[in-house]
């Protein structure tokens, strides 16, 4: 399908979701010399993902800054320089790491513009990978897109493809509020067409249509979206036409897309990768019962991982997580079929 | 002075239910931070934890804001969102009031890497109790602060217990200025009752951290009269231990003493400049009765910054 956000005529080009996550560093750090990035093994190793490739050699090693293993030290020294008007990226190896660094992601981060009686404001992303790798078990495979998004104060981005991946960033890095920016590891090396314009940015806030259906709206996020996608197909092949909404962005949510799409479709399966107790599924689904409870033809449906600590064993493990079978399970319910 | 006669009609408002939750008193550590904050120079930053009022006033943000915050009402320093625990002022740099023990001290050293990063020589005062110096983020700090040299104070209020705790019952070296021994950081113990000697000790530090010689620790050996917040009436320690400090060390009977003492100034002046800051005081304290709650509407502001 066309895409509304990219005029027509524009060329296209191919990159992996890493390389549009490092030019989207690069551009902002030339426009605002403010801007730096921290974190374990960025500089000199060029990012334990090698997401960083290359900042180094550019900006020099005041601007791309080697930390120690020091999660909750450094993410808070990140917040106290966004406090001093510096715009911090600040790298985790990962999320399961980041969580060393919680209390000040929520507690110095979000919460001090409000309790400064907005005198005090952190503009800072924090990002790295998110959720389950392939076989590292519990943890290192945990998705903290409902943590997160539980919190007034933070914005929450978990991008699917590299367009969205380089527009966001670029997007967050010059938001003037803490972002919490979700990305994942088995999307690093894949290869999307991304725009071939000088200064493309994303806004926050937005869900995107990837497929237009009639019969069912699934929701879905970050690496979820390439499985919703591709059961969108199946079903298409036996004749159910699905929507799939990108959320792009959890916090804030784009609730009005999902009710619009429900509205139409009267159905509506979501799909995330972390637990479902007070999962990003479970709020969406509470907001479309609230909001367009008349609509639905059938309860509204949750696709998530089990209720256990993800397993290392790989027949466990993909037991554990959502798959296109689960899916199809879930749409065929909610469809009557 | 303002700092003592303020925090005694603070506490007065407490007990007179005007002042909610949590309200951390400073009183008997007054000469920490009127030493260090002459020891700074215009845009020198601070930041501390929750027993925070002195710090505030040191700072020369005023007394009138820092009492309508602790009233909860609008014109308190956050509009009456932040308390006793959570005030800022910019313009005076002064970054809080943090009210989870430690976490300051890592935004401190971000402060300070701001400062380096702009090459704008600024100085960092981080302060955080006996009680912080054993959460693991002090260290995570020092350690950064020290590999890159970055200009920072840390400032240990040692006022003996964290809490209802004696600094002997929880930690395993009570000397915290040996803390960043491991780090390369070099410390001093200065007696915290002493305001010159503070004010000297501070000198020291400032103008070594400004020459980009890296952080530096002081542990001020300090006491506080009250308990650890209103709601605490200080069992842990005997009365006589409390009476002796105030007899031998207070630190505003050391300056008048001092001041007489020296002929800079007789006791009919001092009985004056003590009569200003009552005025200063119980203005503020009147203010902050009648400055109105914060509007409903402020509820859902400030939450985000608008793009």
């Amino acid at each position: 399908m066309s895409d509304p956000e990219i005029p027509a005529g524009t060329q296209m080009v191919k990159i992996t979701l890493r390389d549009a996550l490092r030019d989207a560093m690069a551009e902002e750090m030339r426009r605002d010399p403010s801007v730096f990035l921290m974190g374990e093994e960025v500089a000199q190793y060029q990012g334990a993902y090698k997401v960083s490739r290359g900042l180094l050699d550019e900006f020099g090693p005041e601007r791309v800054v080697d930390t120690p293993i020091t999660e909750h030290g450094f993410a808070g020294l990140g917040v106290g320089a966004a406090m001093a008007g510096l715009k911090p990226i600040v790298e985790f190896m990962t999320w399961n790491f980041g969580m060393q660094a919680i209390d000040q992601i929520i507690n110095s981060a979000a919460k001090t513009l409000y309790m400064s009686g907005g005198q005090i404001k952190s503009s800072i992303v924090f990002r790295g990978p998110n959720g389950a790798a392939s076989r590292v078990a519990a943890q290192h495979s945990q998705d903290y897109s409902s943590w997160y998004s539980h919190v007034p104060g933070l914005i929450v981005i978990a991008p699917y493809d590299a367009a969205d991946a380089k527009g966001l960033l670029k997007a967050a890095i010059r938001n003037p509020n803490p972002v919490v920016f979700l990305e994942h590891e088995m999307l690093y090396g894949v290869e999307f067409e991304i725009p071939d314009v000088a200064d493309w940015v994303v806004p926050i806030g937005k869900a995107k249509i990837r497929r237009v259906g009639a019969d069912v709206t699934i929701t879905a996020h970050s690496r979820m979206v390439g499985l919703a996608l591709k059961a969108a197909e199946q079903l298409a092949e036996e004749g159910i036409d699905a929507e799939v909404i990108d959320l792009r962005t959890l916090r804030p949510l784009d609730t009005g897309a999902i009710i619009e799409s429900v509205k139409k479709t009267n159905r509506i399966v979501t799909v995330e990768e972390g637990w479902g107790q007070s999962g990003v599924g479970a709020e969406i689904c509470a907001r479309v019962t609230d909001e367009a409870f008349d609509y639905l033809d059938a309860p509204p449906t949750r696709v998530h991982q089990v209720d256990a600590p993800l397993a290392y064993a790989a027949n466990l493990e993909a037991l554990a997580l959502p798959s296109v079978d689960k899916i199809l399970d879930a749409v065929k319910a909610v469809t009557y079929r | 002075m303002l700092i003592r006669r303020f925090e005694e009609r603070a506490g007065q408002l407490y007990g007179m239910g005007l002042i909610g939750g949590f309200c951390h008193l400073y009183i008997g550590q007054e000469a920490v931070v009127v030493g260090m904050q002459a020891a700074l120079k215009d845009g020198d930053q601070v930041i501390t934890a929750y027993r925070d009022h002195g710090h505030m006033l040191a700072a020369g943000m005023e007394a009138n804001g820092v009492m309508a915050e602790l009233t909860g009402r609008r014109d308190g320093y956050s509009k009456g969102k932040g308390g006793s625990m959570h005030m800022f002022s910019i313009e005076k740099a002064f970054y809080g009031g943090h009210g989870i023990v430690g976490a300051q001290v890592s935004l401190g050293t971000g402060l300070a890497f701001a400062n380096k990063y702009r090459k704008d020589g600024k100085v960092c005062l981080t302060y955080f109790g006996d009680g912080a110096a054993n959460q693991g983020q002090v260290y995570e700090s020092f350690n950064m602060a020290a590999l890159w040299k970055l200009p920072v104070i840390y400032i240990v209020e040692n006022n003996q217990y964290a809490m209802g705790t004696a600094i002997t019952r929880s930690s395993s070296e009570t000397h915290l200025y040996k803390r960043g021994v491991s780090f390369n950081i070099p410390g001093e113990e200065v007696d915290g009752m002493d305001v010159v000697a503070v004010r000297q000790a501070g000198k020291r530090a400032v103008e070594r951290a400004r020459a980009g010689e890296g952080p530096y620790l002081l542990e001020m050996k300090t006491y506080r009269y009250r308990g650890h917040s209103m709601s605490d009436p200080a069992k842990y320690r005997t009365k006589e231990e409390v009476d002796d400090i105030k007899a031998k060390s207070d630190p505003i009977e050391l300056v008048k003493k001092m001041l007489i003492d020296g002929g800079h100034a007789d006791e009919a002046q001092l009985k004056e400049i003590d009569r200003e800051i009552r005025g200063v005081v119980s203005e503020s304290a009147t203010f902050a009765q009648e400055s109105p709650e914060p509007d409903p509407s402020e509820l859902m502001t400030d939450i985000y910054i608008d793009a």
